[in-house]
């Protein structure tokens, strides 16, 4: 069994994909004789397709093989819980335009986590069977609460002698509400911090409004400062893009390169979170995001073909997905999907989440989303009727619209998202911004690797493998 | 014309009943030995010499004095002036000879099989294995195909973990046999964590392998038996010889192992030894590796890109171009590995894999060239 989707490339193009994550980039003329059952055996793809598995062999070995490999990339799906979400407080020391309800004033009350439901997310975390995990502070802006994840990162240090899983800790951060004692304990703690950077100056101080208007200024200051104790590249950042940035790809692009930094996640705005009012005047259409999500690529594959090497965050990621037989470790980008099996947000108020937007969602009013409270055990939480109402979304193999895409293999599924957007998990991808972003990403990358540029192959091979791009050996083929 | 060492040499041999399987002492190793004197015999003026008690055993005049070394381990068969070295202290590779059979028939076999009963040879190895040195870093099994031998080979193994708990093992086979689990699961045990086993592949698809074997059948067999290895923990090495059946599928075959066999620890990409079938079968195999140099680039480097330890056999640097000699490694036994007169001068040839001895002219590359310097400042600058 096979999907088939069409490229946009010079000839008549479809990319075929299967169960075992295999794909072809095939002329439609042979995509409609292997359908047909009618492809010749003595055809110059036939072997290739074979291999593949993309012509069926009843009697063929290495069947134990291929089920090993359908396995390997679903892992992730029992392996429990990986991300573990902390919002300590929901007060920020900035009031974004684009984030409305998943922040509170400074000064706000009742908006913060209290020791006791702490402890008992600590519990919960450490109920999940997996080996790996992930402790990450959000917020509001964590750092006002810089005293509570003190205690919650000695509390799983100290368990975590004799549970000895292997703990990653991050923090997204405005930055500066860090000085240098909570940096040393970043950097003594192994905490890796993200922050927002929006792109040129101008830009991000019109989105990001901090209380003396100099968000920019504070922000690359604090980011020095940063870098000075816990390393450069302690600090990781990533650009929200407004409808101001899409007309300015390579601005924001250069930004980075100019601060110094390694990678960077061009991430569209959330459609979470902030008033339709807000939405009409800094949003857009996802077909305007592809758009510039193209350029800003084109932008970013010439530099690192010209020695500046910078990686696409989330092109990576759907690279990895794309190159290796293994599962993803992205929970935002899986089928089944991360929410719940993958992450889990203990929210402020002691409400846990499936994920972030779920919380959002609730700030807005929507109450379908807590699995329940820190007080439930890991079992109740993925056992709750909420779990059982998003699984019906959450294998996007099943779900209409996804199981005859070619792009299913290396996507995910996201309940969540639709159930905010369209009502419930399941949703329609005729009119899904989630499907929209992720077709229009594969169509441009797969079109790339239809394309084999030498400088391009090199540039995806370094991102889907993690390695330095000088490292990467050229190849005269792309695997297609 | 430079040649190493033989595997035997003609010697008097006196005092042999059948066949004995001895190990060869210097006078001071002799004094502190813990092996019984039945099986060593100590070198003196002229030759080599046992214990009256065990019967008398003497070696003299022997045709090459060098092929004897103290720590070899030797066979001798009564009424036979031939003396064979089984096991050499300090040579790159020694191997175990499991068996003539195979169940394969491989156009391009340097050791083409034979339908003989020789299970005799499980009870030699037996002899052989506590009489290696207990420092030998690797130690090679091959055949035919080992796995012929059931049970005899979980003895084998089983001798080698208890006698050379810290030698690794490296177990060439076509892994068709381990397509049976419990066969499989019983050799993966006996060989434990030392051992290494070397499957060839050569192809991604069942046609090509089936006739590159001459069996069909083999390819669906040998995939069969890789899981099995993986299922079990085994350590795996894919081996593909490089010949004109081969190299057209070699690019997707490198990602047919990425994606489907990701748990192997190595390939190794082999150039043709002109040895037993090979040369008979030149004209469907033959391609000089000048011509297939941009096939292999692209292999090594997918494999390469994704982390996949790859190695590259039996090419001589000259016909490589630069970027693959980090892969290429010296991998022709001693005994069979010589470099033509031409190689004389050449700067690189101290890290070359040289020559089979078997090469003649109509096996080598038209790119085989002295290296000098100025090659490399030239290449440089």
């Amino acid at each position: 069994m096979f999907r088939s989707t069409w490229l946009s490339l010079t000839n008549d193009s479809v990319l075929v994909s299967n169960d075992l994550g295999e794909y072809a980039i095939l002329p439609s003329q042979v995509t409609e004789a292997l359908t047909a059952g009618r492809l010749s055996s003595d055809h110059p793809r036939y072997r290739d397709l074979l291999a593949k598995g993309f012509v069926n062999r009843p009697e063929r070995g290495g069947q134990g093989l291929e089920r090993s490999v359908a396995h390997t990339r679903k892992a992730s799906a029992w392996q429990g819980p990986s991300l573990h979400i902390f919002v300590v407080t929901l007060r920020c020391d900035h009031a974004c335009a684009y984030c409305q309800v998943s922040r509170a004033s400074l000064a706000a009350t009742g908006k913060d986590m209290s020791i006791e439901h702490a402890n008992l997310a600590v519990e919960r975390v450490f109920e999940s069977p997996s080996q790996s995990l992930t402790i990450e502070f959000q917020g509001g802006e964590p750092a006002l609460r810089f005293d509570l994840i003190r205690h919650i990162i000695e509390t799983v240090e100290t368990r975590n002698r004799t549970e000895g899983r292997s703990i990653n800790f991050s923090m997204v951060s405005t930055l500066h509400q860090l000085g240098e004692a909570e940096l040393e304990f970043c950097r003594d703690h192994s905490i890796h911090i993200s922050t927002s950077i929006d792109g040129p100056p101008a830009v991000h101080n019109a989105q990001r409004h901090n209380p003396s208007k100099d968000a920019w200024e504070r922000t690359t200051r604090q980011l020095d400062y940063a870098r000075s104790i816990v390393g450069h590249q302690g600090v990781v950042a990533m650009p929200t893009i407004t409808r101001t940035a899409l007309a300015m790809p390579k601005e924001i692009v250069d930004t980075y390169v100019d601060l110094g930094f390694a990678s960077i996640f061009l991430r569209p705005i959330s459609p979470y979170g902030f008033a339709l009012k807000t939405r009409k005047a800094i949003g857009y259409d996802m077909e305007a995001y592809i758009a510039f999500y193209a350029e800003a690529l084109d932008y970013i594959l010439a530099l690192n073909a010209a020695g500046v090497e910078i990686v696409e965050s989330y092109s990576a990621i759907l690279l990895r997905h794309i190159f290796t037989p293994f599962g993803s470790n992205y929970v935002d980008l899986r089928s089944p999907a991360g929410a719940g099996l993958g992450v889990l947000v203990y929210n402020y108020d002691g409400q846990v989440y499936p994920a972030d937007e779920a919380r959002m969602a609730a700030e807005t009013g929507d109450a379908r989303f807590a699995l329940g409270t820190v007080n439930d055990t890991l079992d109740q939480l993925l056992g709750s009727g909420t779990m059982r109402w998003l699984a019906t979304g959450a294998v996007a193999e099943t779900l209409p619209g996804c199981s005859d895409c070619a792009f299913v293999p290396f996507c995910g599924a996201d309940p969540v998202y639709h159930a905010t957007a369209q009502g419930d998990p399941i949703g329609n991808r005729a009119t899904s911004e989630f499907c929209q972003k992720h077709t229009g990403l594969f169509k441009i990358l797969f079109e790339h690797i239809g394309r084999a540029d030498p400088d391009t192959l090199r540039t995806f091979q370094a991102w889907a493998f993690q390695r330095p791009r000088q490292d990467i050996h050229l190849t005269g083929f792309a695997e297609a | 014309m430079t040649l190493g060492l033989a595997n035997s040499t003609h010697a008097k041999v006196d005092g042999v009943d059948d066949i004995r399987i001895l190990k060869l002492l210097s006078v001071e190793e002799a004094a502190i030995t813990y092996l019984h004197p039945y099986w060593t015999l100590t070198q003196c003026e002229g030759g080599w010499v046992g214990t009256q008690s065990e019967g008398g055993i003497a070696i003299s005049d022997v045709r090459d004095p060098a092929v004897l070394a103290p720590g070899n381990v030797i066979r001798l068969r009564s009424g036979a002036s031939v003396v064979t070295v089984l096991w050499r202290r300090g040579a790159r590779t020694n191997t175990l000879f499991a068996t003539e059979r195979c169940n394969s028939l491989c156009l391009m076999c340097s050791q083409p099989p034979r339908v003989v009963d020789d299970d005799w040879r499980v009870a030699e190895m037996l002899d052989i294995i506590p009489l290696v040195d207990k420092a030998e870093a690797h130690l090679g099994i091959t055949g035919g195909e080992p796995t012929l031998l059931g049970d005899g080979l979980t003895k084998v193994l089983d001798a080698c973990r208890r006698e050379l708990p810290e030698t690794k093992l490296h177990v060439l086979t076509n892994g068709r046999n381990f397509r049976m689990p419990n066969d499989a699961a019983n050799w993966i045990a006996a060989g434990g964590q030392m051992t290494t086993w070397a499957v060839p592949l050569y192809a991604d698809v069942p046609d090509i392998h089936d006739e590159v074997v001459v069996a069909p059948g083999a390819f669906d067999e040998t995939l069969d038996g890789l899981y099995e290895l993986a299922r079990n923990g085994a350590r795996v090495e894919l081996r593909v010889v490089l010949h004109a059946l081969t190299v057209p599928r070699l690019r997707q075959l490198s990602a047919f192992i990425y994606r489907r066999l990701p748990f192997v620890d190595h390939v190794a990409l082999m150039g043709l030894e002109p040895m037993g079938f090979a040369k008979g079968n030149r004209d469907r195999l033959w391609i000089d590796p000048a011509d297939y140099v941009d096939v292999l680039s692209d292999a090594v480097a997918f494999l390469a890109n994704r982390s996949v330890n790859v190695s590259l056999y039996n090419l001589p640097l000259c016909v490589l171009p630069r970027h693959l000699w980090p892969f290429a490694r010296q991998s022709i036994s001693e005994w069979k590995n010589n470099f033509p007169q031409t190689c004389g001068p050449c700067v690189v040839k101290a890290h070359c894999a040289g020559f089979f001895a078997s090469a003649g002219p109509a096996w080598r590359s038209r790119n085989i060239q002295t290296i000098s310097l100025g090659d490399f400042t030239h290449a440089m600058a």
